[in-house]
This record gives structure tokens, C-alpha cells and sequence, in this order.
């Protein structure tokens, strides 16, 4: 699966995408965020607060909860300030 | 809906939209409403040198394209446009284009209103402001705007 970074996300882990298999025993988006905060510091302490952070899946938000499958597109970043 | 580094000519987009190029030369058209957004030149009373706009290809293009699409949807518009620039830019310079045409001026004006409401709470944008000294740091997210989205009901999400 591909993983993409934005704006302070991307600075503090220190890429901006990766391609992963899908961890064993990931279901769903938050178990993606628990399993990548035990890769490192970098990934602990820019996860560290879920509240910052919104989640795309395939270019749509979506929730905590929401199922992850191989070959999904998943998008952590802080939230928008366009315009 | 674009998404482009170099500047755009406001007047140029909106003689387009007055003349209905996007819907096959409009005739219905009575009004346009436009929003222009500059990168202001202070950020909490302090200068900035420049505001660098960052966003995530392909989501934001779907995102401009649902949030015109919902537009359409609520009032009886001729076309919108969208134009948001993404790269370093300096104090003055336009960011982002928002404007609606319609046959009357309610739909053009709220529709406009919208338009940019919208897109600062959905559209997958962010802004990382310099300042004099060379330091920099991420614009963080309003209320004020997450407000502002709200106040049209299915509150954006990002």
C-alpha cells in the first residue's frame, strides 16, 4: 500500500511517501497509526496526537475505523488551511 | 478547477465565466460573484516574506471538482471557477480564485461564498508561512473557518 505524508507530517517523519505491504494484523486506519508509531521516534512523535491529524484513504476522508486493503492510497495529514 | 503555480488573471476568468466558455457559451448569465485570496504580508502583527502552499495531487483536483459540483447542486448557477496556486509566494500575491455566475445575484453571492468556505475546511491545501528572520512554521487551522464551512451544513472533513 502506498502511505503519503503532508505539510508538518511529512517534515517530522522525514518523507512525503512510502510503499508498504499492509502489516499483519492491521485492520483498519487507527491500527496503520499504532503500527507505524512503533517504527521510531520520528513516527511516535509526529502521531503522537490523533486529534491533529485527518486521514484520506484512495482520496476520501475518512474516520479512525475505517477498513484498510492492500493496495489502498493512505493519506495522514495535519488539517487543511488552503485558500 | 486548477491547480497551478503561476499566477492567474482574474479578469480574464471571469470575462470566461461571463461568457458561459465552460457550458458552451452561457446566455443566462446575469451576475458573477467573485473571492480573490492574497498572501496577506503579516501573520499575528509580525511582516512574513513569503507563504509556500503545499497540496496533495489528485485528492485536491476531486476535492475542487466536489465542492463546484455541490455548488451547482444548491443554487442555479451558470459555472464557477476555481484557481488555486500552490509553490513560495510572496506578500500581494494572489492564492486562490473562487467565483459563481448566475441569472440573479443571491445564487452568484452565496454560491461565491461557498465556493471558499468550503474549500478551507475540504480542500487537501496547507500553508507554511517565513517570516523576516528566516524562521518558519505551519499555519495552523481556524475555528473561525471550521465555523464558516458549518454554517452551509455537511461540514467539511479535512
Amino acid at each position: 500500500m502506498k502511505l503519503l505524508y503532508f505539510a508538518w507530517l511529512r517534515a517530522r517523519i522525514g518523507t512525503g511517501s512510502e510503499t508498504i505491504e499492509l502489516p499483519e494484523g492491521v485492520r483498519d486506519v487507527a491500527g496503520l497509526v499504532a503500527w507505524l508509531r512503533g517504527r521510531g521516534p520520528a513516527y511516535a512523535e509526529a502521531l503522537a496526537d490523533l486529534a491533529a491529524i485527518r486521514v484520506a484513504v484512495n482520496q476520501d476522508y475518512v474516520d479512525l475505523d475505517h477498513p484498510l486493503a492492500p493496495g489502498d492510497e493512505v493519506a495522514l495529514f495535519p488539517p487543511v488551511t488552503g485558500g | 478547477m486548477r491547480v497551478q503555480e503561476g499566477d492567474f488573471d482574474p479578469g480574464a476568468e471571469l470575462a470566461a465565466l461571463a461568457r458561459g466558455d465552460e457550458a458552451g457559451g452561457e446566455t443566462e448569465v446575469g451576475g458573477l460573484a467573485s473571492f480573490v485570496g492574497l498572501v496577506r504580508g503579516t501573520a499575528g502583527g509580525r511582516p512574513i516574506r513569503a507563504m509556500t502552499l503545499e497540496h496533495y495531487p489528485g485528492m485536491t483536483e476531486r476535492k475542487l471538482a466536489e465542492i463546484a459540483a455541490e455548488a451547482e447542486r444548491r443554487w442555479p448557477l451558470t459555472g464557477t471557477v476555481i484557481v488555486h496556486r500552490v509553490g513560495r509566494l510572496l506578500p500581494g500575491e494572489r492564492i486562490v480564485l473562487a467565483a459563481a455566475a448566475s441569472a440573479h445575484r443571491a445564487a452568484a453571492l452565496e454560491a461565491c461564498a461557498f465556493l471558499i468556505d468550503w474549500l478551507k475546511t475540504e480542500a487537501p491545501f496547507w500553508k507554511f508561512e517565513e517570516a523576516e528572520d528566516g524562521s518558519g512554521r505551519w499555519v495552523e487551522a481556524r475555528d473561525s473557518d471550521r465555523a464558516a464551512a458549518a454554517r452551509w451544513g455537511g461540514l467539511g472533513r479535512g
